[in-house]
């Protein structure tokens, strides 16, 4: 024996139950018992029997449905509405289901017995079927059925040693204690594996959750992880594994509004980026957020709008005013609306449905309308906490998330009521201010974005018919001006300009006039000088003729003396 | 009242004001394999069945490991079983039946 040094690794079961794997690194303990214990409600007989069923259908592995508390009709029934035809296995001999009774009021004890009647039970299902799995709920019930303890414990020890040797792969449920994991103590039998469901109501919203307490041989995940019962059954969010390990691009997502763009490097947010819109109430936000989402639409893009205040066709009318048909997206299916009020359910289940409806429906950008809503059920560190996963799920994906977020007026305007914009990559803030002319305009600016030039302008905000436009505020004499101040001082600057530029043209007449003027006077000049070397010429020709003339004179004079 | 067959509701509610030791006992001991604390209980309700009940109770000895499906039937748990039918109400007396007293009140043969 010692010769042999192969080294056995620990084989895995897997559940098929949605996360559950991921936590436990590919399954339960394949041959061994694993304890599944938790309060009244918190889902362990559907985690048991989603095990089995889930063998069955998805790794062809028959199994075997030992119940103390349910009959297979009642079951048959819970899980019908997740699609599950326990009838319909049975009938294909994959799964063999027993409801045990156990009625105190009925059973006698008069000296020593053993429990072989479970085990004969439970062996003739697991040889009719061929089972690999085996699910028994809940064996506690044994204990108020039974006086003998001493008898039960030792059967118990008795129990999961023969299935062990039976090779199947089982989960025992049990009913939390007090002190204790289970009411009597089942984690003392069963030493490979312990999941403890909880069911916590915080702020009278109830939350699941699902904890590894021990995995004998073998790393997973430690903590707390929120824990879903919706229409596919269990699913546990592994979320809090996610790493840093996510992929960075440089491409980038337009904003929406094209004076935007150009606020941050021309070009708009990183694409799967966090983005934060703050602002006190009646800035924008959501119209930005509208904005952000009817671009990616019009681009053919998906787009998740998670809404926490207002409903879609709310939603929908109010963003027809200022120009966004997000109607027309919803019915071509490149939007999708999940809108849910806060106090709807716990933080882990707002976590749970919007990674879900991320997986399912393959957005490239997701709005969360606002962020601060959820204060209603948890603490600021718990929705960072929440929100941190969202991101880190979101940029695993690459979708773009764009979270508005409402300041309180009392609070600075640089901080958010949820403490969450350290978590962004960019933030833009929007604020009113109001005028001397007694108006109130929204101002825009870009407070960071990390990894890109962006514009330190303020730029003034503007919801029209036609969309969302912004302008440049007026700077001067040391003071901004918005709106119909803005406009005033612009008409004036306009006059202004209007003035200057009449001057200027007249001057320009002006000096065209002297200018014309100087130049009839250079002709005049030049013409009289032409006529001046016309003189000066004839004056030349003359003398140079009456010269020739007197040389000729002289000339014939001298002939005629007879000169020689 | 030893005659074989089967009872309507309305003999049951009859019988049900009878005297114990007036009524017909339909009785099935279930065990697994003739173990020594099979073979015990076998002796022990035999013995109680001739003693108490001569002549009006019919026993069954049954080896699950025989007849495995009548485990689940009969919702039997732990071996030895002794499942009391008849009469009313349905009683399942467990153990070796060292304890001859329960077993007596089990059968409401004996006051609790």
């Amino acid at each position: 024996m010692a010769a042999k040094k192969k080294i056995i690794r620990l084989e895995k079961c897997p559940t098929g139950i949605r996360g559950l794997d991921d936590i436990t690194r590919g399954g339960l303990p394949r041959g061994r018992p694993t304890l599944v214990c938790g309060g009244t409600g918190s889902g362990k007989t559907l985690l048991a029997l989603e095990f089995i069923v889930r063998g069955i259908l998805e790794f062809d592995e028959p199994g075997v449905f030992m119940s103390f508390e349910e009959t297979p009709v009642e079951l048959a029934q819970n899980v019908a509405s997740l699609g599950f035809d326990l009838d319909g296995l049975i009938r294909g001999k994959k799964l063999a289901m027993d409801y045990v009774y156990v009625e105190r009021s009925e059973i006698e004890e008069t000296g020593e017995y053993n429990l072989e009647g479970l085990f004969i039970r439970l062996n003739s299902m697991i040889a009719a079927t061929g089972a690999k799995r085996v699910g028994i709920d809940s064996l506690e019930a044994l204990f108020a059925g039974l006086r003998d303890e001493g008898v039960l414990r030792s059967e118990l020890r008795r129990l999961f040693r023969w299935l062990k040797d039976k090779d199947v792969t089982t989960v025992i449920t049990g009913e939390q204690g007090q002190n204790e994991l289970t009411r009597h103590g089942l984690e003392e039998y069963v030493s490979d594996c312990v999941i403890f469901l909880n069911h916590r109501v915080v702020n009278r919203v109830s939350t699941r959750l699902l904890r590894i307490v021990k995995y004998r041989g073998t790393s997973h995940g430690t903590n707390e992880y929120p824990t879903m019962i919706d229409e596919h059954g269990l699913s546990v969010l592994p979320i809090s594994s996610l790493g840093f390990d996510y992929p960075v691009t440089s491409k980038r997502v337009p904003t929406g509004i094209d004076r935007l763009d150009a606020m941050l490097g021309g070009k708009g947010y990183f694409s799967g980026s966090s983005v934060l819109v703050s602002g006190t109430a009646g800035t924008g936000k959501s119209s930005l957020a509208a904005a952000f989402a009817n671009s990616a639409c019009s681009r053919g893009e998906r787009c998740l709008y998670v809404a926490f205040e207002e409903a879609p066709a709310q939603i929908t009318r109010n963003m027809a005013s200022v120009g966004f048909d997000l109607e027309q997206w919803t019915k071509q299916g490149y939007l999708r609306f999940h809108a849910v009020r806060a106090t709807f359910c716990g933080l882990e289940q707002h976590l749970g449905s919007i990674i879900k409806f991320v997986t399912e429906f393959r957005p490239s950008v997701v709005v969360i309308d606002p962020v601060n809503n959820l204060s209603a059920v948890g603490s600021s560190e718990e929705i960072k906490a929440m929100l941190t996963q969202v991101i880190d799920y979101c940029k695993n994906q690459g979708v773009t998330a764009l979270f508005t977020s409402l300041t309180e007026g009392k609070n600075a305007m640089e901080q958010t009521d949820v403490g969450v914009s350290s978590l962004m990559d960019t933030w833009v803030l929007l604020r009113n201010v109001e005028t001397a002319s007694g108006e109130r305009n929204r101002l825009l600016f870009v407070l960071k974005s990390r990894g890109m030039a962006h514009s330190n302008q303020v730029r003034e905000f503007v919801l029209s018919d036609h969309g969302l436009q912004l302008t440049d505020v007026y700077v001067g004499d040391g003071t901004v001006l918005t709106g119909s101040a803005r406009l005033i001082q612009e008409a004036q600057n306009k006059a202004r300009a209007e003035e200057q530029r009449r001057e200027a043209t007249r001057r320009q007449r002006e000096l065209g006039q002297e200018k014309s003027l100087v130049q009839a006077q250079i002709e005049t000049l030049r013409h009289k000088a032409a006529v001046l070397a016309e003189d000066l010429a004839a004056l030349a020709r003359y003398d140079q003729s009456r010269l020739e003339t007197a040389t000729r004179d002289r000339a014939e004079l001298a002939s005629a003396r007879q000169v020689d | 009242m030893t005659k074989k067959r089967v009872q309507t509701t309305a003999e049951v509610l009859e019988a049900a004001g009878l005297a114990p030791k007036d009524q017909l006992y339909t009785l099935r001991l279930y065990v697994a394999g003739l173990t020594p604390r099979s073979q015990e209980a076998i002796r022990t309700v035999t013995a109680i069945c001739e003693g108490h009940l001569q002549g009006h109770y019919e026993l069954e000895v049954i080896d699950l490991y025989q007849h495995p499906v009548l485990a689940k039937d009969e919702q039997i748990i732990a071996t030895p079983t002794l499942i009391k039918k008849l009469p009313l109400p349905l009683r399942k007396i467990i153990g070796n039946m060292a304890d001859l007293d329960k077993v007596l009140v089990g059968l409401d043969l004996r006051n609790r």
